[in-house]
């Protein structure tokens, strides 16, 4: 079945996720979308398959246009999607969850659809117990019985939304191996994907997409050159950067291994210098959130050791290494970084050390308007921080960091910011830098990890690349590396 | 509800709540065969009509107000306090105690009455942090752990009333033996009420009051409410505060339950929270959870308790048609407040 | 004892357990859905004051039965309304109609109180009742009690092995993914609501109309079983079996309150008769505690063996309510 998009456009809010998007894919071809986070991918499928709708555009199968308004529609239609955390019933079976969604009687017809789900595997080599609790099952295995699922229900194009995260390389391996059978089978299949290896490897075309537009499209043979281009950019001219003065190490971590319920860390060997900037790179969830919660004293590593100026400090309470000058500050600026409800005044009043039982409410305003100055926030100090824009929550959380401070974790300090509000907040911590802090940061702009950092670290599924000097370090490499290529 | 300051809109929503509450509660007395405006002259004769009755509702007034403060604080907490019945019963039962500990000693009359105070705000913080412990330790839901300790508490009550505290003879419904006459807080003139009990419930509110706009303790309370992930981050102890919240509550309580013992009843009966612990609760839904309207909201409930006492009399009517009132009242602004959210945001 | 007795009591405890068996697989099937509804302890009082009055003017057990449905599912509805529509809290909405329903049940019942109605006859099953043990235990009992059996079992098969039972679970764990595969989350959290709430409110008339005949007040007895039913539900996991065997443990504790009161004179009657509900609550803790925030963080700190031996041993002791329970369900 051949899937056209014809100028297909999405807003969320002021964020136009999908500009004019027109594409074609035909069937039994593997067509592979490549892009970074935020670039659009995940949005213009979900209108696909029901789950957003798109406030333009057409979508046509086989030439005919359709509307589809909900998920179920779209599965009528032949259109099924399999999401980047599957989504289905953790405590329930395999089995359950294979029957629920279907059209059928009051009484599932265990005995048959058991029958069919076994047949039906057999034929992709998966070996999936009926049995079995979703939430025993890995990633994987969950993926598998979600592709099943739709595919017995009927599927005539299948939507893949970062497929490979997650997963292990036997099973990606047999996940390929299936999506050639189903593609020799006249399955029209859409594979989104951020890694350029598996892109490269699988599809058959790629469409390139940067920052809601449909920037390139490919034929085999692939250069990944060209492709990290229309990925990420053109470069733009760096700045002269400064050597590091001092090499006074302010932070260690010996052979520091994470667990999560969803990837391990192992042995990371880290020497942060006093005014260093190390920036994190890599796709959302491959692991760097986890480090630097663990540099935060939120999360206890499962082994190694955590030393700030030569002191043990692995293990301890998160305010601990607050009170010994670790700040950190955290991605979602509302859920976890400020208070609904609460005004700037507030907040400021809470940061600062505590003066006496009484709040003196005209000293806290005169410093809240100070600080409003200083990190030039729109706003008053009586506004409540949920009315204040992106970009002026971003500055007040920097605002509220004490000083002094040895060590900042930044989560995507500029995240959703206009260039201006960008550079400003990075004068300020490079101020700080000159004091001696030590900043690391999360960010998924290449060009912010590569201008500011001394150091660089790529993070791809929990591995972690050995330490880059930003100098010599070229967009293409940091890309490549980014989708997994090297590690 | 109440955003910052009123509006026409909200103004409106709200008097439309209270409009519906009253039609509510006037079809249920039609469907019941009662005369409605006959019913709500009697509440009002009843509960304003004269000083004494005046005096009567501030009597009820007062662990009221107390109560209510307290839940304030676990409001702002995040908390849903639901154990504070137990709570107050058990600064009843620790006063009891303490008086009885004392009452035939020589130390002067007074002090006897305070160290009956404190022992209640004790009582109270006890069985309070209870709550809390089930549930940072336990992880055991506020609403279920304080329900549980609300009933041990009755049964601890009557346990005591028929039991080791029980009056000479045999033990009855009654109480325990009423405590001498100089161990009862003093009374106002010739009316019920006692100024020491009135004192403190206003020192409660104002101690409230100022808690949550003046301290730091209450911005970080209101911080840990809001988000406690945030508050965690920015450094705010968050265990700790939801376990002050509740033995602060807990100290108000069992002050309340003091004055019960200390001011009115003179000795521990069953049921001596009269219930004035849900009740607290439902006035601090109506109000918003703002401080402000604690006093005159809680008026208005407490006359409408001590209005409805003659009904049975007067008009054969049960006198929990105060409580049909009140619930009315609270369920159709939370309704109301729904509405209006909804047509504002679908605007 | 002479074991003739203890049949006797059994059957008594299965007998006078039914009301809180209607109210705890009502409210399991709604909680499932993902509703909480906190009213019960209004609802049960509501219902039980109107179903027996409904039966004793229209001289009708079927209808003051039919009229407890009805209140309860009016009562749900109101719940489902604030809380799927209107967004507001689920807690402060329940806790409000746990006090209203109380109070009106008070207010309106009060004409009626003392008043003798009509009362469900006892309904032994002639052959099964004759079976040695077994026979007077369950088969000497009346219709509603047969009904509460049966209401375990079809809830149980519904929930866990029908299609739109799966699906009923599916809404209340991961509503996300419901509404991908084609259901109405909200209506159907409408319709398992108002369903769970007609079952509640048919827990005041069996109350009223079969164990304990009458509409007494305040010295029915009947105030706080709505609490201790919604503690059931969480002690039962959300399964109907294992609730209905946590209703019966409490009914046994009761029982047992009144067999060794005369051995035990000095504690007052009432404090046996109390005793249960606080029990059953506190085990709210033995299946909560994996559950705690302390938890994670001591695991990290044990060796890698025995870190994912107890992890694994947590998961299997939890019981975990229905991820959604609580939280309203929008989608886009």
């Amino acid at each position: 079945m051949n899937v056209e998009l014809k100028n297909i456009h999405k807003r969320f809010g002021a964020v136009h996720a999908n500009n004019g998007i027109c594409m074609v894919m035909e069937s039994g071809k593997i067509q592979g979308i490549l892009g970074e986070n935020g670039a659009g991918k995940s949005t213009l499928m979900k209108i696909l398959s029901g789950y957003y709708h798109a406030d333009e555009g057409e979508i046509r199968l086989d030439g005919r246009p359709i509307k589809i308004d909900s998920p179920s529609d779209a599965i009528n239609h032949g259109i099924g999607m399999l999401h980047q955390d599957p989504l289905d019933f953790p405590p329930m079976t395999v089995l359950d969850n294979l029957i629920i969604g279907q059209v059928g009687g009051i009484f599932p017809k265990r005995k048959k659809v058991l029958g069919e789900f076994l047949e039906l595997q057999q034929k992709f080599d998966f070996n999936l117990n009926p049995e079995s609790y979703i939430d025993t099952l890995t990633v994987g295995e969950r993926q598998q019985l979600e592709i099943l699922r739709l595919l017995w229900l009927g599927a005539r194009v299948l939507i893949l939304d970062e497929p490979t995260t997650g997963i292990s390389a036997a099973q990606k391996e047999k996940l390929f191996e299936t999506l050639k059978i189903l593609a020799g089978q006249g399955m029209t299949l859409i594979f989104v994907s951020h890694k350029l290896e598996d892109v490269e490897f699988l599809c058959d075309r790629i469409a390139v997409f940067r920052t809601g537009n449909l920037v390139g499209e490919c034929e085999p043979p692939y250069q990944t050159d060209a492709l990290v281009e229309m990925m990420f950019g053109r470069v733009v001219s760096l700045d002269e950067k400064k050597k590091l003065e001092t090499s006074e190490v302010c932070f260690e971590f010996k052979q520091l291994s994470i667990e999560d319920y969803r990837l391990e860390i192992r042995g990371i060997n880290l020497k942060i210098q006093r005014g260093e900037v190390i920036g994190l790179a890599g796709m959302e969830g491959s692991g760097q959130s986890q480090f630097i919660r663990t540099c935060a004293g939120l999360i206890r590593p499962v082994n190694g050791e955590v030393e700030l100026g030569g002191k043990r400090i692995t293990g301890k309470p998160y305010h601990h290494f607050m009170d010994l000058g670790i700040a950190y500050v955290p991605a979602s600026r509302l859920e976890e970084g400020l208070i609904p409800g609460l005004s700037l005044t507030d907040h400021f009043v809470l940061a600062e050390k505590q003066n006496g039982f009484l709040i003196n409410r005209e000293k806290a305003q005169l410093l809240t308007s100070q600080r409003i100055k200083d990190f030039n926030i729109k706003g008053t100090p009586s506004s409540i921080v949920e009315s204040l824009s992106g970009g002026n929550q971003q500055r007040t959380l920097l605002a509220l960091l004490r000083t002094p401070v040895n060590l900042m974790l930044l989560e995507h300090p500029t995240r959703g910011l206009d260039i201006e509000s960008s550079i400003w907040v990075w004068s300020k911590l490079k101020d700080r830098c000159k004091q001696g802090t030590g900043v690391l940061f999360i960010s998924s702009d290449l060009e912010e990890i590569l201008h500011y950092s001394e150091r660089i670290l790529v993070f791809f599924g929990g591995k972690v690349s050995a330490p880059l000097e930003a100098q010599h370090t070229t967009v293409d490499q940091l890309g490549q590396l980014i989708g997994g290529k090297g590690f | 509800m109440f955003k910052t300051g009123l509006n026409w809109v909200n103004l409106g929503f709200r008097g439309l709540a209270i409009l519906l509450a009253l039609v509510f509660a006037t079809l249920v007395m039609v469907f019941s065969q009662a005369p409605p405006l006959e019913a709500y002259r009697h509440i009002i004769a009843g509960s304003v009509g004269t000083t004494v009755r005046i005096t009567n509702v501030l009597v009820v007034w007062t662990p009221l107000i107390m109560a209510t403060a307290g839940l304030l604080l676990t409001f702002t907490a995040g908390l849903w306090n639901i154990g504070i019945e137990g709570q107050i019963t058990l600064g009843a039962i620790f006063s009891t105690w303490a008086l009885r500990l004392l009452q035939y000693s020589d130390l002067p009359p007074a002090l006897i009455m305070f160290a009956g105070v404190i022992a209640g705000a004790l009582g109270g913080m006890i069985w309070a942090s209870m709550v809390g412990l089930l549930k940072i330790f336990g992880n055991v839901n506020e609403i279920f752990g304080g329900l549980g300790l609300n009933f041990v508490a009755t049964a601890l009550t009557i346990w005591l009333i028929f039991g080791p505290w029980k009056r000479p003879g045999v033990g009855s419904m009654s109480g325990t033996e009423p405590f001498p006459t100089e161990l009862w807080f003093p009374v106002f003139l010739d009316y019920r009420l006692s100024l020491w009990s009135l004192g403190m419930g206003v020192a409660a509110i104002i101690l409230v009051y100022f808690l949550l706009k003046g301290t730091y303790f209450g911005l970080r309370l209101k911080a840990v409410g809001r988000n406690s992930r945030a508050a965690f981050l920015m450094g705010i102890p968050t265990t700790r505060y939801l376990m002050l919240s509740f033995l602060l509550c807990g100290a108000l309580a069992g002050l309340a339950g003091a004055t019960q013992v200390l001011g009115v009843y003179y000795r521990l009966i069953p049921a001596i929270s009269s219930g004035y612990g849900f009740l607290g609760l439902l006035v601090a839904m109506l109000i918003n959870y703002q401080v402000l309207w604690v006093a005159p909201v809680a008026f208005f409930f407490a006359a409408l308790n001590i209005g409805s006492i003659q009904l049975p009399i007067v008009l054969k009517l049960d006198s929990t048609l105060s409580g049909v009132l009140q619930g009315a009242l609270v369920l159709f602004v939370l309704i109301m407040e729904g509405v209006r959210r909804r047509l504002i945001r679908d605007r | 004892m002479e074991p003739q007795l203890i049949f006797i009591g059994l059957a008594g405890i299965l007998g006078a357990s039914a009301p809180i068996i209607f109210a705890v697989v009502g409210e399991t099937i709604t909680e499932r859905a993902g509703v909480i509804n906190l009213s019960l302890n209004g609802t049960i009082l509501l219902t039980a004051m109107g179903g027996f009055a409904v039966a004793v003017t229209f001289d009708s057990l079927w209808l003051g039965f039919l009229a407890g449905a009805i209140i309860g599912a009016l009562v749900a509805l109101v719940v489902a309304f604030s809380s799927i529509t209107l967004k507001q809290s689920q807690v402060a909405v329940g806790f409000i109609l746990a006090m209203l329903g109380r109070d009106l049940a008070y207010f309106l019942g009060s004409p009626i109180m003392g008043l003798r109605g009509p009362r469900v006859p006892a309904l032994p099953i002639p052959i099964l009742v004759d079976i040695p043990i077994i026979g007077p235990i369950f088969f000497n009992q009346n219709l509603p009690t047969y009904v509460s059996f049966l209401l375990i079992v079809l809830a149980y098969f519904y929930i866990f092995k029908t299609r739109p039972g799966l699906m009923l679970q599916g809404i209340g764990e991961r509503p996300a993914t419901a509404y991908v595969r084609g259901a109405n989350v909200n209506m159907r959290r409408y319709l398992y609501t108002i369903i769970g709430g007609a079952l509640v409110g048919l827990a005041g008339p069996v109350f009223s109309l079969s164990v304990k005949a009458g509409w007494k007040g305040t010295i029915s007895g009947l105030d706080g079983f709505g609490w201790i039913a919604l503690a059931i539900v969480i002690f039962g996991g959300w399964n109907p079996i294992r609730a209905a065997f946590g209703v019966y443990l409490f009914g046994l504790l009761q029982w047992l309150g009144l067999v060794l009161q005369p051995s035990l004179p000095n504690i007052p009657s009432q404090v046996l008769q109390v005793a249960p509900f606080p029990l059953m609550i506190l085990t709210l803790l033995l299946v909560n505690i994996g559950n705690a925030e302390w938890v994670d963080r001591f695991l990290a700190s044990l060796p890698d063996a025995t870190r994912h031996f107890l992890a694994k041993l947590l998961r299997s002791l939890r019981t975990s309510p229905p991820a959604s329970l609580g939280v309203p369900f929008e989608n886009e």
